[in-house]
């Protein structure tokens, strides 16, 4: 192999929050760690959140964690792991002043302490009044804390590799993970980065709807590299649809606006949220809000012209209250819409927001498959945290504020193992030199002019190009597998994903230029959707059941008999496998799944 | 809609030159990077240009617009004049077509210790501070290192190596202005001399182009008066 080859301890693929609070953990131990990311570290996805960090800080509110773990475990319609969910809740308090001491600038209460704000599906004792349990930097708190993680990545000297493409993970025959291939964006050159250990922290694939809040880059690239590298992905048909994207736009408007007072209204200007959560109204869990949203526009109550919409009001909280806690999403009122929410309510619609399934995780963020006997077996050496891996903490829906906190903890989590980890293997395995022709090939065939010519003189109407399958494959998502499902919807939605497969077969792109070729990026990228997408709509069509987000019209119920537990989807031959749910926490009772009411 | 851009692939160009293009059926409020996907994806694919979340927070899509720099997700093609001239982030090397090598600009921003310095003991509960000792980073830490005050800089373009620059000098002062940084001696000092801090002329391009609404040359000002108090 005539490609760069560099060693590290540990590879980081992603710079978000995730991977940056790995990197750090791991630097402050002075172990050796390279962070690789497509796009520089502050461009990463963790910048776009918004409303905040959930911790039981109890700085507004009575609060403690074992409260925050039931609100999380009944979010999660009872599909998360309770023993994970209970590390993380417990975990979350200190991560919080860490992040702090960092230098994160959390707003602040009049006594000096950390601003928490009340957030969807949040309460105190069990079920009771609602909590306020996120942490916030205004409506910037994402942005506060990657820049900081990152600054004090720079501080502690962390290699990055930054404008790298990984393309995929590298192993051996005995299926331990030994780093990755990469190449530099900016000049295409190869690199092999071998590594003790690999952390993948890649984020999700909201990409893979037409109308989403995430950013181009959330093409679940991390994801698509363990599907190929024969690991599953578990529990993809939960995706959730964010209540309040801008309507026909996608951009988030945060929880954080219902947080802070803010309701919805339909086209008869009323609160319609008190009929389907008469307690929690409009900070119920997610889920809940999306689909009431969509039946009050299903049942003809939308807003507008077309009644396409719901509008979120808030101009009753006062100038004041929006400009000093609601700065972000006025600006991006203003600037997507022309309106001032000061004065106007926004126009919203349930928009795909975040990808509950991932790689299977522990709650060391080790990737853990069914092998052997058990269920759940470790991959020594690779780990996943954030948004691409599952713990599984948040089952079949998230609650909001739990997605940054997930990061910094299963972040931390994976750094501190690793460096465990580290003590007992000092050497790096051999790297045996086939292993990298699969990801060879898959680079060459977008650097082969001759690609494109070949398809066309043999048969010329059937070569399609990247941003158009990229398109059509967005708009079969959001048609056969959005807020609502039925069977024959996702059979469908199966077969079109599959044929967006076959089509990419003959996908051409036409720079095959060497210097920041930005068109090869989006085809690989679109590569690794395709996979995102077809594990997300067979899982889908496989749960019979409504659990959370996965909203079944021809089975409404949750079925907890024959359907609580895990999926996993395997890439070969697209096999579904089952595991169970962790029922039982790590030293409190289990939370019993029960009726789920707001 | 008539657009010209500016294409260099070094691979291929001896020299950069002006492209046109020619789009239609662009709806009212059309953000800027949206047009420029949609010459990318219907008529040059080679058209390269960085961009990520669409909605102004990740700094990405820096770009000369009609000759002022900004971001060209939550720039509006309606006001903008025909043909819309767009090039590359001045004063910077072109990797390119409108992809710039940020290098200079990054490592300004890493020499003023862009990251919170503590020197007493840790305690185990957050550092307490006021909602008015916060209120003072408002303004600073929403920058998101877009790169285009500092390329529109002309003090910049003269010493980008010797001058810290705009962007890099609004973090100085976000860590300066912050009540839980105990290394203000030691910021000031690293700032002396007649360039990396001096070489402002309060022009006041910064301020002009800043997507996020933010005032480097006033940070600068602060930095200032904190020096001379500090020397009094």
């Amino acid at each position: 192999m005539n490609i760069i080859t560099r060693k590290f301890d540990t590879l980081v693929i992603g710079a978000g929050g995730a991977g940056l609070r790995a990197a750090l953990q791991l630097s402050h131990a002075d172990a050796k760690v390279a962070v690789v990311s497509k796009v520089f570290p502050t461009r990463s996805h963790t910048v776009a959140a918004q409303g905040g960090m959930n911790a039981a800080l109890g700085n507004v509110t009575p609060d403690n964690w074992h409260w925050h773990m039931y609100d999380t475990v009944k979010g999660s319609d009872y599909l998360g792991d309770q023993d994970a969910i209970e590390y993380m809740c417990r975990a979350a308090p200190d991560t919080i002043i860490e992040l702090e001491h960092f230098g994160v600038p959390f707003s602040r209460l009049e006594n000096g302490r950390i601003y928490q704000r009340p957030f969807g599906g949040q309460s105190q004792n069990f079920g009771g009044d609602q909590a306020a349990r996120t942490c916030a930097a205004a409506d910037r708190t994402g942005h506060a804390m990657l820049h900081t993680l990152y600054q004090q990545n720079i501080r502690a000297k962390t290699h990055f590799f930054d404008e790298f493409f990984a393309v995929d993970l590298l192993k051996n025959k005995a299926g331990d993970v030994l780093g990755a291939i990469a190449y530099d964006i900016e000049t295409s050159e190869k690199i092999i980065i071998e590594a003790k250990t690999t952390l993948i922290a890649t984020g999700g694939a909201g990409q893979l709807f037409r109308t989403n809040t995430n950013a181009s880059i959330n093409t679940g690239d991390g994801m698509a590299m363990a599907l190929r590298a024969g690991i599953p992905l578990q529990d993809m048909e939960f995706f959730q649809f964010h209540p309040t994207g801008v309507a026909g736009k996608g951009m988030l408007i945060t929880e954080g606006v219902r947080g802070e007072g803010g309701y919805l209204i339909n086209c008869d200007g009323e609160r319609f949220m008190e009929r389907y959560a008469p307690h929690a109204k409009d900070l119920a869990s997610r889920d809940v809000v999306s689909r009431a949203i969509a039946i009050e526009i299903r049942e003809g109550r939308g807003c507008g012209s077309n009644k396409d919409h719901v509008l979120l009001k808030l101009d009753h909280l006062g100038s004041d209250v929006i400009k000093k806690r609601l700065p972000g999403i006025r600006d991006t009122s203003l600037t997507f819409l022309g309106i001032d929410p000061i004065e106007e309510p926004i126009p919203v619609f349930p928009t795909a927001h975040y990808t509950m399934g991932g790689i299977p995780t522990n709650r060391n963020g080790e990737v853990v498959v069914p092998m052997g006997i058990g269920g759940e077996e470790v991959i020594p050496g690779l780990y996943a945290a954030g948004e691409c891996a599952c713990a599984s903490v948040h089952g079949a829906n998230r609650l909001g504020g739990n997605s940054l906190l997930d990061i910094v903890v299963f972040g931390r989590a994976a750094g501190n193992h690793i460096i465990d980890f580290l003590k007992s293997h000092h050497y790096h395995q051999i790297l045996a030199d086939d292993c990298i022709d699969e990801a060879l090939a898959r680079l060459e065939r977008w650097e082969n002019p001759l690609h494109k010519q070949d398809e066309e003189s043999n048969n010329s109407s059937e070569s399609y190009s990247v941003p158009q399958l990229k398109e059509e494959l967005q708009q079969v998502m959001e048609e056969k597998c959005g807020v609502f499902r039925t069977e024959k919807v996702l059979a469908e939605g199966v077969e079109k994903v599959k044929q967006i497969k076959d089509k990419f077969e003959h996908a051409y792109i036409t720079d095959h230029s060497v210097i920041f070729n930005t068109a090869r990026v989006e085809a690989l990228e679109l590569e690794n959707l395709i996979e995102i997408g077809l594990a997300t709509v067979i899982s889908a069509l496989a749960r019979k059941e409504s659990r959370g987000a996965h909203s079944r019209v021809d089975y409404e119920i949750r079925d907890d008999e024959s359907w609580m537990k895990h999926s996993l989807y395997y890439m070969n031959d697209h096999r579904l496998n089952y595991k169970p749910v962790h029922t039982k926490a790590l030293s409190v009772d289990t939370f019993p799944p029960k009726e789920r009411v707001y | 809609m008539l657009f010209t851009i500016y294409r260099f692939n070094p691979e291929t160009d001896e020299t950069p030159y002006m492209q046109e293009y020619d789009l239609s059926e662009i709806k009212p409020g059309t953000m800027l990077r949206d047009a420029l996907l949609r010459i990318k994806n219907e008529q040059d694919e080679s058209l390269s240009f960085r961009h990520s979340c669409g909605e102004g927070v990740c700094g990405s899509d820096g770009m000369n617009i009609n000759g002022t720099n900004g971001l060209a997700c939550v720039t509006s093609v309606d006001g903008l004049k025909q043909p819309i001239i767009i090039r590359p982030l001045p004063g910077m090397p072109v990797i390119r077509d409108l992809v710039i090598d940020m290098t200079q600009f990054y490592t300004q921003y890493r020499a003023v210790k862009p990251w919170l310095i503590v020197k007493d003991p840790i305690p185990e509960v957050e550092f307490k501070q006021t909602p008015e000792q916060r209120d003072k980073l408002d303004g600073l830490y929403e920058c998101i290192l877009c790169g285009c005050c500092s390329t529109a800089c002309p003090s910049f373009w003269w010493n980008p190596v010797k001058f810290r620059g705009p962007a890099a000098l609004l973090q100085s002062w976000r860590f300066l202005a912050d009540s839980r940084d105990q290394a203000t001696a030691e910021r000031l000092e690293e700032l002396e001399g007649p360039y990396k801090l001096y070489r402002c002329h309060s022009i006041m391009n910064c301020v002009d182009v800043c997507p996020k609404n933010l005032n480097p040359t006033k940070a600068i000002g602060h930095i200032k008066k904190l020096m001379l108090k500090n020397m009094l």
